[in-house]
């Protein structure tokens, strides 16, 4: 039993967590907020030339990490700053993807996203799917040698900087079976696709995808016809670990925030912290904290492990870290009082970023019907 | 013991909802149940409606035009509004000003200020929270000195709600430092054109502008404008916020919005059924709904006690932490009923806009609306005040 990161991670870690606190502050990240693009290509590009994409990724796919510590350590400190780069879905998801399904040709991809240059998004979900992964009712047609592809896909994160989207759509089967899905490297620019694009409240932007006869060569598949699932609920786990340590980081930011804000603020004469009863409520959380820590590391420990575990235990970090992350964020806000309600205040942007996590993959309640199914199966 | 309502009540019912149906106009009740904001002129239409019919004002006195309704008729029409989707009555003239004038104020005062408030003509707003003085109100320091037949008022407050529609705003301001806080504080009534009034407003967390910072630089008010007796504005405050507090459970808010979570898990999908019909949701729901049934029955015993004439105390401190925590849970259930569409920011927060929703009908302003209702258990007292309260009275500390 060992806790401690290796030599390598401390110094992500370290290098990552210097290069966050010198250049993303709260004022930086404001404006990133306010700007069209939603996030800055600038820091993006600076993280990429530090590494940080590369840690996402295997030696074997051209980076020098990619297993559940490196996406662990690295989110945490993403979730620290409240960064809103889209690190999930050009790395995580739509790397990820193409790293493990994708031909010689579309691995080729991948040092450009390393390097920052290309965006990605994962079109995967739908207006009816909410978060089950199998809910897929886009269709892809063979005819000949191409593709077609018709549907809708809900909240596509990034889809508007991406030059591909990874769409998947259905090749067989009903409309929530695992088996028949495929997934399709897509030019977001084709005839037939278009995009409504949004920001989003916790920062980023998003799109409505909409694939109206969209024409692709048979080529454009990652991996095998109609046997994509695997793989996506693969890169779930990793992007359920990826947003539960950035809720964590997010956390520790929330309850550092409060901590200050107790032992300066002055009402009755002295500092609010030195009342108990809320002592005792800073104490819960902090008892919460490491609770969620710990979910994380069980997370990302079995991140490798076989399906079936791999999933009892990405449902017992998830729902345990939205849990922890509601408390964090409602409480943190509550004992502030009314100044962690503006919008400039580090603490809102967090607060959001906590909370509106557990909408991407599944929230508290979802990760819970999972565990029971799981652990009862 | 009687759970049922009289005949007169009921008949009272009828006749509330009976008119909510012809004259609310279908476009406001929509923007609500939306989440929309209704700009002024929204809650000007719905004002002048209702002050046409004579309901404006149900706590008055008759004598000020006011409908007089007991606690009972006030919390059926309450409930009835809410039903509707009813735009709420901005309560800083109507509910919290007017009772302090009727009881305190000077015969000229309420000749020149409540058919104003009634009319609509005067938009009132509330000058109590400083940047400083919180929770702890009378730590206040704005300053008001007596120069000729002017106070001469300089200071900041904040928090100040819809301060950007209001022409008059009512304060509490410090006239005398040298004695015990609460005993130096005065209730001045200003213009807001007076020069030297500055509002600037405080983005919220879900992008709304609702609250702003008003700013006095040696604005003189008329001394005419002082409440009551200079030093005296402590106890007119806190009878104020007894006014504040009577419908401060929001039975009728959580009955509408239980309802519109209903609506909202009827029509979304998991695992392909109803997410209504899913268990662990169908559990939450459930709950909350089952703490609301307790607290109704909960206010309408406070309301009963109050038709008989006693105030109600600490039940009152017991009502808003109640109401707002559930509140604050179905506003919960509702972002997680929306699930990836809560997600996208509303627009629909912001004033004027006019853009197509993203995501299925109910979820535009679900998460906006989770986060802004966050201030439910910090503003009008904390909740931690209210538990200060009640354990005061009822373990007999300090607190």
């Amino acid at each position: 039993m060992n806790f401690d990161l290796t030599s390598e991670r401390q110094m992500l870690q370290d290098s990552l967590r210097r290069f966050l606190s010198d250049r993303y502050t709260t004022e930086v990240r404001n404006d990133i907020l306010a700007s069209d693009a939603g996030f800055s290509p600038d820091i993006w590009a600076q993280l990429g030339e530090l590494g940080i994409i590369g840690a996402m990724f295997s030696e074997e796919q051209g980076g020098y990490g990619g297993a559940g510590f490196d996406i662990a350590v690295v989110f945490e400190e993403l979730g620290r700053a409240g960064v809103v780069e889209p690190f999930l879905d050009s790395a995580i998801l739509g790397g990820g993807l193409i790293a493990s399904l994708g031909s010689q040709d579309q691995q080729d991809l991948i040092e450009q996203v390393i390097d920052g240059s290309l965006h990605l998004g994962f079109a995967h979900g739908e207006p009816r799917s909410r978060y089950d992964l199998a809910h897929v009712e886009t269709t892809a047609t063979l005819q000949d040698d191409e593709i077609i592809l018709n549907g809708r896909k809900a909240v596509v994160v990034n889809a508007e900087a991406a030059g591909y989207l990874i769409v998947s759509a259905r090749e067989a089967g009903a409309e929530a079976d695992k088996s028949g899905i495929s997934l399709f490297l897509m030019p977001v620019d084709m005839p037939g696709v278009s995009l409504r694009g949004y920001p989003l409240l916790a920062g980023g932007r998003a799109a409505e995808v909409q694939l109206d006869k969209v024409i692709l060569p048979a080529s454009a598949r990652l991996g095998a016809a109609g046997a994509a699932y695997p793989a996506i609920a693969e890169r779930a786990a990793a992007a359920s670990v990826a947003l539960a340590a950035e809720t964590l980081g997010a956390m520790e930011t929330a309850t550092a925030l409060t901590r200050d804000y107790l032992q300066v603020r002055q009402q009755f004469g002295r500092p609010i912290g030195t009342f108990q009863a809320l002592q005792h409520r800073m104490a819960d959380l902090l008892i919460e904290l490491e609770q969620a820590r710990s979910a994380v590391i069980n997370g990302a420990g079995h991140l490798d492990a076989e399906p079936q575990l791999r999933d009892l235990h990405i449902s017992a970090t998830g729902n345990l870290v939205a849990r922890t992350g509601r408390l964090v964020a409602e409480e943190s806000i509550q004992l502030h009082g009314g100044i962690a309600m503006t919008q400039d205040y580090e603490l809102a942007h967090i607060a959001k970023r906590i909370v509106m996590a557990e909408h991407r993959f599944g929230d508290a309640d979802y990760h819970l019907e999972q565990f029971i199914d799981l652990s009862t199966a | 013991m009687d759970l049922s309502y009289s005949v007169k009540e009921q008949a009272f019912r009828a006749e509330v909802r009976g008119f909510l149906s012809d004259n609310l106009p279908p476009e406001l009740a929509q923007a609500v149940r939306d989440g929309r904001s209704l700009g002024k002129e929204g809650h000007d239409r719905w004002h002048a409606l209702l002050n046409a019919q004579g309901w404006l004002a149900p706590n008055w006195p008759k004598e000020f035009g006011g409908c007089e309704w007991g606690a009972v008729q006030r919390h059926i029409f309450e409930e009835e509004c809410c039903r509707a989707n009813a735009p709420h009555i901005v309560p800083f003239g109507l509910s919290m000003l007017a009772p302090v004038l009727q009881k305190f104020g000077s015969k000229a005062q309420q000749d020149h200020y409540l058919p104003r408030i009634l009319s609509g003509e005067d938009w009132w707003c509330q000058g109590y929270s400083e940047p400083g003085a919180g929770s702890d109100l009378a730590s206040l320091k704005t300053k008001a000195v007596r120069d000729g037949d002017a106070y001469v008022v300089n200071g900041q407050k904040t928090w100040t709600t819809l301060g950007q529609y209001a022409n008059c705003i009512f304060c509490l301001v410090r006239t005398d430092a040298s004695v015990k806080q609460q005993a130096g504080i005065s209730f001045l009534l200003i213009d807001m054109d007076t020069p030297g009034i500055e509002v600037r407003p405080i983005i919220l967390l879900d992008g709304s502008a609702e609250v702003n910072e008003v700013w006095f630089t040696d604005v003189r008010v008329p001394v005419e404008n002082l409440v009551g007796e200079e030093n005296k504005g402590w106890t007119y405050a806190k009878y104020l916020l007894t006014h504040e507090r009577t419908n401060i459970a929001g039975v009728g808010s959580s009955q509408a919005g239980l309802a519109a979570v209903k609506r909202l898990a009827r029509s979304q999908q998991h695992r392909g059924q109803p997410l209504i019909e899913n268990p662990h949701f169908a559990a939450r729901v459930a709950q909350v709904e089952i703490d609301l049934m307790a607290m109704s029955t909960t206010n309408l015993r406070i309301i009963s006690v109050a038709a008989k004439g006693q105030a109600p105390g600490v039940e009152s401190s017991m009502l808003k932490v109640k109401g707002t925590q559930i509140r604050q849970e179905i506003n919960d259930l509702a972002r997680r009923a929306a699930g990836v569409y809560a997600m996208p920011f509303s627009s629909e927060a912001v004033e004027g806009s006019n853009e197509v929703p993203i995501g299925p009908e109910g979820t535009a302003a679900v998460a906006a609306q989770y986060f802004n209702n966050r201030k439910l258990s910090i503003f009008g007292g904390s909740n931690e005040i209210q538990r200060n309260i009640i354990a005061k009275v009822k373990l007999g500390g300090g607190a």
